[in-house]
């Protein structure tokens, strides 16, 4: 008679864990590419406003930002609770704004210069004086391009 | 015979690798900066006058200090701001009252009606921020509800799908004309 011979006990092989690392490399060089650190850090409140209508900003070499907004708790005793301007890691009067955009205008390829969007990012409780007097600003340092910056809102 | 160095153990660079990964996973911040676009006008001294404009042809919007509208002088309430905009940019009835077209050639459309309309719009220095977006929100749907419409009429194809060359078409036929005149201020505040 014909007999099927079991190996008694036959233990299932330890599954190589010799690919683990190439895996994780490959995630993290997703997460190095795919990652923008926060350049600054942010002196002024910044709840941005919502809206239905807004478009993704492309090139992120060619945006400028400005934040505008009520300086947060650590500032306060310094410099108040009126929405002030931050510019790069600092807060900034409106005389300085020229300087900031011919700054900026600097420090971009020759060719990119006129294409520099500034992104105006304002908190929500600002009211409209001190962002019109940054617009008037805008135009008269000639930099016309500016993106009003908004949270996307669901539908 | 050469002794046989012994291999280096490799186990830990998993470990290592998670530990970047952690790191940049921590770090990332993956929020891309979006908004509403607008280019300013160029830079006016303050002695040149504002060019004229036929009443019929401008649509006027007000926003006062305590984020009340006002359109074309009624008070309104900012959902029907969309609304107001396409009728007055379409005209659909031509009627006296609302902005005059003119007849110009775009290539590939050939020759249209491009509305003479401006929407002009004003606010306080004491309007808040929010409300503003949500006016300029409103005017950026209307106009993108136009620009889907001649898209439509004319492709098939609603306006972000089409060609750049056809974009550009279309934006000379619906052209966006929001005018800011400068902010008062009534209120006082700062």
């Amino acid at each position: 008679m014909a007999k099927f011979k079991k190996d008694g006990k036959k233990e299932t092989p330890a599954i190589s864990t010799a690919s683990l690392p190439d895996i994780v490399f490959m995630l993290l060089f997703f997460f190095m590419v795919a990652t923008t650190m926060r350049e600054v850090s942010l002196m002024v409140s910044n709840a941005m406003p919502q809206a239905t209508q807004t478009v993704k900003l492309e090139k992120k070499s060619l945006v400028s930002n400005i934040y505008i907004g009520k300086p947060t708790d650590a500032y306060q005793g310094a410099y108040g609770t009126e929405p002030r301007i931050q510019l790069n890691d600092r807060f900034a009067t409106l005389q300085e704004l020229g300087a900031f955009i011919a700054a900026e205008r600097e420090a971009r390829k020759e060719e990119d210069r006129n294409s520099i969007t500034n992104n105006l990012k304002v908190d929500r409780n600002v009211t409209m004086g001190i962002v019109t007097d940054i617009k008037q600003e805008l135009r008269k340092a000639n930099s016309l391009r500016v993106n009003y910056g908004s949270v996307k809102k669901a539908k | 015979m050469p002794k046989k160095t012994p291999e280096i153990n490799a186990s830990s660079t998993a470990d290592i690798a998670f530990l970047l990964l952690a790191f940049f996973l921590a770090t990332t911040t993956m929020n891309v900066d979006s908004g509403l676009y607008r280019r300013l006008p160029p830079y006016q001294p303050d002695n040149t006058e504002a060019p004229k404009y036929a009443k019929r042809n401008i649509l006027q919007i007000l926003v006062n200090r305590d984020n009340q509208i006002s359109i074309n002088g009624d008070i309104a309430d900012v959902s029907t701001l969309k609304d107001r905009t396409i009728e007055f940019i379409l005209n659909p009835n031509n009627s006296e009252e609302l902005p005059q077209k003119e007849i110009k050639t775009i290539e590939l459309f050939g020759p249209v009606e491009v509305s003479k309309g401006i929407v002009s719009l004003k606010s306080d220095k004491g309007t808040s921020y929010e409300m503003y977006i949500a006016v300029q929100d409103q005017l950026t749907a209307a106009y993108n509800e136009l620009r889907n419409m001649k898209s439509n009429e004319k492709w098939g194809k609603n306006f972000d799908q089409l060609t750049q060359e056809q974009q550009d078409a279309v934006k000379l036929v619906i052209p966006m004309q929001i005018s800011e005149a400068e902010p008062t201020n009534i209120g006082g505040k700062k």
